[in-house]
């Protein structure tokens, strides 16, 4: 009787385990992956840091960005006065310029990879979903175009139609979605054709369910990486525009602009541009930690 | 093979032809011209000017003309540097761009391989880690940051090696008068190499992990060869595929990383010409760089193509 019962204890604990890894939903566990990510976790505290500080950090010094302070001109940080960053060559603030410039670059970074998202996705949908000539036809186009230069076509297009930001959004993100077209098309192309596709529909899983059970979460992993990946190289596109002086124009700021004033002073005020440069930096960092704990934790393969 | 090689040069050569037609329009699809600065020209001189540099000209017989002369070489004369022509300023420019840009990539390609190995070989252990960490540095903090602090450092503060000139200087030229010429060049390289071999150490070491993980590589080892072999000429082979693909965007890569690089170190060459070009609207002067450029990074993915092709046997099968 005894061993009876153990018997069904054990029995039920199994189907209770079964139940259970039955029942637990496909994002709960990829959240869980990710939250064990130490540097993963790490870098989306750092980064939600400094996005609240981009827009908060402003208004919380004593200075405005209009304040040229003539009497404060190069003073390297210190808590005297509140210049926390010290100021630049003009006497202006650079806590106020360095939160600013982190407003804009991370603006810019998300505008323009929700553009580069955009083209890419259909474009690549719709390539892998047709598949056969169509297919290989738009992504030849794609070959040609992804060996060309297209930093120098940004330049072109910035210095020809004018220096203005919604110009750098559109140019940035028209050439940097190439990549993204080539990885949607891919996925999708190789989810049309699994056996987990064939056995869900030959057990009679309705095309909704496939779709949002199966297809979705094998297709977006990559994209989401992606996106976070794409995100910082678009934060590194904008600087290099800004650096050369084709990119953000004053009074507007970017953390490019920064660092491009930054290097032409660095012998007397080196501050202005390790400032902006270790916050790009670090910014840099977490987004590539959170891309890498995404990848480990949207996997399916680590399953 | 042949075939292979056939296609790919048939990519590459209506790849050159959209390059130069996509830039001459963008740039004549502009408003305003090159010499909208002078605002104070006589209209007479300003037809003039227009009329030697076949401004006055439809889009369409301009862009036909451009064609022919450049398919003979001639780049048309330069807007800004009125007493040069672009091929002249090319030939000035493209040795030092390509000394950099040939080195950067070699540096990039030897180094960036040799760390990623290495890592790979002691997958997590301090030395994978700290090859890790110095790669996402690399990829963290680009080139125009590297390049001042460098040239503070080195330049300024040790003097160690000159700064903004093509002339052997530094404490370094004196010390070792053998490396002298190559002085000038030593910080641009660097600031150019290091975001790429940061990239190809990590696409390399992730590349070899999964290689070595191949049932294939256990036959090798289970048939006992070296461990030395069973590297280099096993798991190299297969390993390094994604590298040699990765190349072509790297060169794509190291071109526009030299503008800024040639920019911040103030050295003459192509990249320099071409921001000063965009800046100041000179038309010949941007285009002849972009086709140069352009003829550049397709010639050196053709190569990579067909280093492809050797080293993958997939590719000869499918030819």
């Amino acid at each position: 009787m005894a061993l009876f019962q153990a018997q069904r204890d054990a029995q039920l604990q199994m189907m209770d385990a079964a139940a259970r890894l039955r029942g637990r939903p496909l994002w709960r566990e990829a959240l869980e992956r990710f939250t064990r990510n130490r540097a993963a976790m790490g870098g989306v505290i750092v980064l939600s840091f400094i996005a609240v500080m981009a827009v908060i950090g402003p208004m919380m010094s004593p200075y405005t960005l209009e304040d040229l302070a003539w009497d404060a001109i190069g003073v390297p940080p210190s808590f005297e006065n509140s210049r926390w960053f010290g100021t630049d060559d003009t006497g202006r603030d650079m806590w106020v310029l360095t939160w600013m410039g982190a407003h804009v670059s991370l603006t810019i970074g998300v505008m323009t990879t929700l553009v580069a998202l955009s083209i890419g996705v259909i474009y690549g949908a719709t390539a892998g979903y047709l598949g056969g000539r169509a297919d290989n036809v738009m992504m030849r186009f794609v070959d040609v175009i992804y060996a060309l230069p297209l930093l120098f076509f940004i330049i072109i297009l910035v210095t020809v139609f004018g220096r203005n930001i919604f110009l750098v959004f559109v140019a940035i993100g028209c050439v940097e979605w190439l990549t993204m077209a080539r990885i949607v098309r891919g996925q999708t192309l190789s989810v049309k054709r699994k056996e987990y596709i064939e056995a869900a529909l030959a057990s009679g899983v309705r095309t909704g369910t496939i779709i949002r059970r199966h297809v979705i979460p094998n297709v977006i992993g990559p994209v989401i990486v992606y996106v976070t990946l794409l995100v910082p190289t678009n934060i590194l596109v904008e600087s290099y525009l800004s650096f050369l002086g084709l990119g953000v124009q004053e009074p507007l700021t970017s953390w490019g602009v920064l660092i491009s004033r930054g290097a032409n002073a660095l012998e007397t005020a080196p501050w202005l541009l390790l400032i902006p440069a270790t916050c790009l930096a670090i910014t840099m960092f977490c987004f590539n930690f959170i891309g890498d704990g995404l990848r480990d934790a949207l996997d399916p393969k680590d399953r | 093979m042949t075939s292979y090689a056939l296609k790919r040069l048939m990519i590459a050569l209506p790849t050159l032809f959209v390059v130069v037609s996509a830039s001459f329009f963008l740039m004549h699809a502009a408003p305003g011209g090159p010499f909208d600065a002078d605002a104070n020209l006589e209209p007479q001189v300003l037809a003039n000017l227009k009329a030697a540099y076949d401004l006055d000209k439809p889009v369409f017989e301009q862009y036909v003309i451009y064609l022919g002369k450049v398919a003979r070489g001639d780049f048309g004369p330069s807007i800004i540097y009125q007493d040069s022509s672009v091929s002249k300023l090319i030939a000035t420019g493209l040795p030092v761009s390509l000394r950099i840009g040939l080195s950067a990539i070699f540096i990039a390609a030897l180094l960036g391989g040799t760390l990623g190995i290495v890592a790979a070989l002691r997958q997590n252990t301090r030395t994978d880690y700290t090859v890790m960490a110095f790669a996402m540095t690399g990829i963290a903090v680009p080139s125009f940051v590297l390049a001042p602090l460098m040239t503070l450092i080195f330049g300024v503060l040790l003097k160690l090696l000159p700064i903004a000139t093509l002339e052997p200087g530094g404490s370094l030229a004196r010390d070792f008068p053998a490396f002298a010429p190559m002085t000038p060049y030593i910080l641009p390289v660097i600031a150019l190499a290091i975001p790429q071999v940061a990239i190809i150490s990590r696409l390399t070491r992730g590349a070899m992990i999964e290689v070595l993980r191949q049932n294939y590589i256990r036959t090798a080892r289970a048939k006992g060869l070296p461990e030395q072999r069973v590297v280099w000429r096993h798991a190299l082979q297969a390993g390094i595929l994604p590298v040699v693909s990765y190349l072509g965007p790297a060169i794509a890569g190291i071109v526009t990383g030299a503008v800024v690089v040639e920019t911040i170190f103030q050295l003459p060459g192509m990249g320099r010409f071409f921001i000063q070009g965009a800046i100041n609207r000179d038309y010949p002067l941007v285009l002849g760089i972009v086709v140069i450029f352009a003829a550049a990074i397709i010639v050196m993915n053709l190569i990579v193509d067909l280093l492809y092709g050797l080293l993958d046997p997939k590719v000869k099968v499918d030819a």
